[in-house]
């Protein structure tokens, strides 16, 4: 370690983290009338969680394949209308079987 | 509905995501003491950013003993998809929601906490979020304390699964929309596929995947905004 203190680079992640969370909601208070800039918000949510999801969902397991079965069941489960909790742990029960056949 | 309800409605939806945030931020905690975080450090640090990405570049910038400088630079390269995510809840709010609900929220917003707001039917309760924070913030900071002191005892294979509880979250967000709707299929179906093509490709593979994923946000939706422009009254139905 150098003569830096720990606490100061939390202090200043914490600062600066949660400024840019709240920067956008201090600014814009009303309705966005732009159709371009409100078609793109639409979108935003859906494309950063699918971006986030794949293929990254494959490094998260021990072995790939366990990664993209759960990836499949949780695409057909949530399909057929189950909410977030179920679909959680249909993919986590589908990993811990996958790998205790395959491991 | 009333306030308690959505509350609890919240905290229901937050427990997988805090299942989930156990497991990630118990690896990250070995990665934060390094840093030489205390567990009392990492569970603070934890508490009040819960930017996984983020957490990861600053503990290992501390490790590196690098600058202060460095750590403002990389938070706000990891985290600036936040900032997109705040944009998009602004259109969320009721009218009627008070500045300091708003900020609230705002303080709140992570990948997942993020996701299941914009998923909220209608106008977003702020107390939804507050429910699901309620309960995954504290598991969030307390995973990091864990991985802290006690390094690798959790086993291998219970991590994996729960690894993956995250990702069953981001899925039941974004399939029952695209069923719904086309474009948002199409947006889905070419966000997995470039998102692929940009883990191998040369160069951009290089990229954090916090880095990717906001370059990939921002092309994807805007060529998706461009290609299928919704209509006001479409909006309106949200």
């Amino acid at each position: 370690m150098t003569n830096h203190y720990t606490f100061l680079y939390i202090l200043i992640s914490i600062a600066v983290t949660n400024l840019i969370r709240v920067l956008p909601l201090t600014l814009i208070r009303g309705e966005i009338k732009n159709k371009f800039v409100r078609s793109f918000l639409y979108y935003v949510p859906y494309v950063t969680l699918a971006v986030m999801t794949f293929p990254a969902i494959l490094d998260a397991t021990q072995i790939p394949m366990a990664g993209a079965i759960a990836l499949v069941l949780g695409i057909i489960a949530a399909y057929f209308g189950l909410g977030l909790f179920p679909v959680s742990v249909i993919c986590c029960l589908v990993v811990l079987i996958c790998e205790f056949i395959m491991l | 509905m009333k306030k308690s309800k959505i509350l609890l409605n919240g905290i229901r939806d937050g427990v997988p995501i805090g299942l989930g945030y156990f497991a990630v931020s118990f690896s990250l905690g070995i990665i934060a003491k390094k840093g030489g975080l205390t567990a009392l450090e990492g569970f603070i640090s934890s508490f009040f950013t819960r930017a996984s990405a983020g957490e990861y570049g600053v503990y290992s910038l501390i490790a590196a003993g690098g600058s202060y400088l460095e750590v403002v630079i990389m938070c706000l390269i990891t985290n600036a998809r936040y900032l997109l995510m705040s944009t998009a809840l602004t259109q969320k709010f009721s009218p009627k929601t008070s500045l300091l609900k708003r900020l609230a929220v705002g303080c709140m917003v992570t990948d997942e906490i993020f996701g299941i707001s914009i998923a909220y039917e209608g106008y977003l309760e702020p107390v939804y979020t507050y429910g699901a924070a309620l309960i995954s913030t504290p598991l969030w900071a307390l995973g990091t304390a864990l991985g802290i002191i006690a390094g690798s005892i959790l086993p291998v294979r219970a991590v994996s699964a729960l690894s993956v509880a995250l990702y069953g979250m981001f899925l039941a967000i974004i399939i029952p929309p695209s069923k719904k709707d086309k474009a948002v299929m199409c947006a889905v179906i070419a966000s997995f596929a470039l998102s692929l093509l940009c883990s191998v490709a040369p160069y951009v593979s290089t990229l954090s995947s916090g880095t990717r994923t906001i370059i990939l946000t921002i092309v994807i939706s805007a060529a998706a905004a461009l290609i299928c422009p919704r209509t006001d009254s479409e909006v309106n139905n949200d």
